[in-house]
């Protein structure tokens, strides 16, 4: 009679754990080349950042008076201390990009966080709680993106001030509605599922049910969001950056730097060029890892 | 057989109001409508009847995930209609459920060792170890493997998930477990291994269960008592070997005729049912059955027949003495 109870023990030696997990996404995540690659220019602008102050071979904001406007180094006129040729006020712009990494990401990891936390809380809560709480929370973020993105973000930064800060504040509550929009959308799904009922029925409190049972089922979605929105924070910097209402000269955040350089758009291009370039190249860089990311995570497009 | 009544349902209703639209008055369905049971400790009551019966609304009730509309149950000795939070919070960890489908009762992201300590983790004040001690003691009373403690649900066959959804309901020592199909989504070979756990685990825990189920042979095999639902109205009840030896509700006997059974000499009348189970927004009036009775007469239109005692059980018939 016991042998009807057991099943044949055949052992069971299936990795588990997170190194198991990890090398699984890692299968996933690694089929897409773009996405590899982007990972690997993303960990290189981490660590210039990181290490500007060694990297970098001049200050951000040391001006050479007898090199206005030098050249990069392959074009004649070009010298060998400033690789990629100075700005109007004689500044390498090199290093100029190398230490405005670190503005980048600093916009995108504060903007990525707080947007995050703010949203799927809020999200949570709509999806879980319902009823009137559901109606007020989302109406409140249909009026937010009803706005287009960098007018909203602009006219706040026009009543906070300009400033980094004030930007970074800007771009997280204008990102945010997707969050929340996102993790509702999840959880209204999760929740009707039976193993929240039977939480519930083993007298699992609403907190728990919602932080512990849930949320981490509706995380792959986020996740994905997270790397986009962080390209999308780092575009909406620079843009603001660019128009003014960023980062103030002469911080050099490669937005703020676009925006110096404009009138030399004729005479000197490299000026407006690369940060332009830098721009492009991080912002690709991140969507295609969220891209690789929503490959590894979305169990749809999975094959078994 | 006669355990002491852990569970007294008293003409049990639960109704949903359904919203028609702006102009239209509310509908109202009744899901259940006046179920009463007694079910007693190391007992199987056995739900049975078609889609739509309310069976699965009868387990949201007596699993206290919705409220009665009215009527009584008690669970413990305790009424739990009109009762405070307080007695509900005592009384849900004495009724557990397994649901049908195992591959939507684990939660994806918990491991086996966590989904079963959790129970205990909320309700009790057990420290880490204990936790662990009685979770895996669990597990091999379900016959579960020591190893599979850190493992996700996605790893397991469908038999072994359920085993592991009867471990997390048997976590709080429940009286009574509700057993929602708890094979129905598994192969039969299978099925037969679950019921064999399920049984020896009554045994042992002197569980009292309340089985919902549409397979009539399964029901036959492990049945103590058995109630009949048709579009939440309870047309026949009593013990299990009674009715299916000798059913009297029309209704009983067109479902046991409908039972396949696996011997190809005996020859069996099969009574086939015309007609869709009616609307349970409008049912029709008198006896819910009348559309589809082969007995129907003229009394069954106007007046709804009540449960009488018939030959050993309970049946709900006008025409049937």
């Amino acid at each position: 009679m016991t042998d009807i109870l057991r099943e044949p023990a055949i052992a069971d030696r299936r990795p588990t754990g997170l190194r198991a997990s990890l090398s699984e996404f890692w299968y996933y995540f690694s089929e897409n080349r773009g996405a590899v690659m982007g990972l690997w220019i993303f960990v290189i602008v981490c660590f210039v950042a990181i290490f500007a102050d060694l990297i970098a071979p001049h200050g951000p904001a040391t001006q050479y008076r007898e090199a206005l406007l030098t050249p990069p180094v392959w074009q004649s006129g070009g010298d060998w201390r400033f690789l990629l040729g100075t700005d109007a006020v004689g500044r390498d712009i090199l290093s100029r990009l190398i230490y405005g990494s670190r503005y980048s990401l600093f916009v995108g990891c504060i903007v990525v966080a707080g947007a995050m936390i703010v949203g799927v809380a809020l999200g949570l809560i709509a999806g879980f709680v319902g009823g009137v709480v559901d109606t007020l929370i989302v109406r409140i973020m249909d009026i937010i993106l009803a706005f287009p993105n960098l007018l909203l973000a602009l006219a706040l930064v026009a009543i906070l001030g300009p400033s980094l800060t004030n930007a970074i504040i800007a771009i997280a509550i204008v990102q945010q509605p997707h969050y929340v929009r996102l993790t509702r959308a999840a959880v209204l799904g999760e929740k009707q599922k039976d193993y929240v009922t039977a939480a519930r029925v083993a007298g699992v409190g609403p907190w728990r049910l919602m932080g512990v049972t849930i949320l981490p089922n509706c995380l792959a979605p986020l996740i994905v969001q997270g790397a986009l929105s962080f390209s999308s924070a780092i575009l909406d910097a620079a843009s603001l950056g660019f128009l003014g209402m960023g980062a103030q000269p002469p911080t050099p955040e490669w937005g703020t730097m676009l925006a110096e350089a404009r009138e030399f758009i004729l005479r000197a291009w490299w000026v407006v060029t690369m940060p332009g370039l830098a721009i492009l190249i991080v912002v690709l860089a991140i969507n295609l890892i969220g891209d690789g990311l929503r490959d590894a995570l979305d169990p749809k497009l999975k094959r078994a | 057989m006669s355990g002491e009544v852990v569970l007294q349902a008293r003409d049990l209703t639960r109704h949903y109001p359904i919203r028609q639209g702006l102009f239209r008055s509310d509908a109202v369905l009744k899901a259940v409508d006046g179920a009463g049971f007694d079910l007693r400790r190391g007992q199987t009551l056995a739900v049975v009847g078609e889609s739509g019966s309310g069976k699965s609304t009868l387990a949201r009730l007596i699993t206290m995930i919705e409220p009665p509309t009215s009527g009584s149950l008690n669970i413990l000795g305790k009424e739990i209609v009109g009762a405070s939070r307080a007695t509900l919070k005592d009384l849900r960890s004495s009724v557990q459920i397994v649901f049908q489908n195992p591959y939507a009762s684990l939660n994806p992201r918990q491991k086996i060792g966590a989904a079963l300590e959790e129970p205990l983790l909320v309700n009790t004040s057990l420290s880490r170890a204990e936790r662990r001690e009685k979770a895996e003691a669990m597990m091999a009373a379900v016959g579960l493997l020591p190893e599979h403690f850190h493992r996700y649900p996605h790893m397991f066959s469908g038999g072994q998930r359920q085993r592991i959804a009867i471990a997390r309901a048997l976590m709080l020592d429940p009286a009574i477990l509700v057993l929602d199909e708890p094979v129905s989504a598994l192969d039969v070979s299978i099925q037969a291994q679950i019921l064999n756990l399920l049984t020896k685990l009554q045994d042992r825990l002197d569980l009292a269960y309340l089985f919902i189920s549409h397979d009539l042979s399964i029901v036959r095999h492990i049945a103590d008592e058995v109630v009949v639902l048709y579009l939440g109205h309870p047309v026949e009840q009593g013990p299990g070997k009674t009715i299916f030896d000798d059913p009297r509700h029309p209704y009983t006997r067109a479902l046991l005729s409908a039972t396949p059974v696996a011997d190809p000499l005996r020859r069996k009348e099969r009574i086939v049912l015309k007609g869709e189970l009616p609307s349970p927004l409008a049912p029709p009036p008198g006896c819910t059955f009348n559309t589809r009775c082969p007995l129907v007469f003229e009394r069954c239109r106007v007046e709804e027949p009540k449960l009488r005692q018939v030959a050993g059980r309970d049946v709900a018939c006008h025409a049937c003495g």
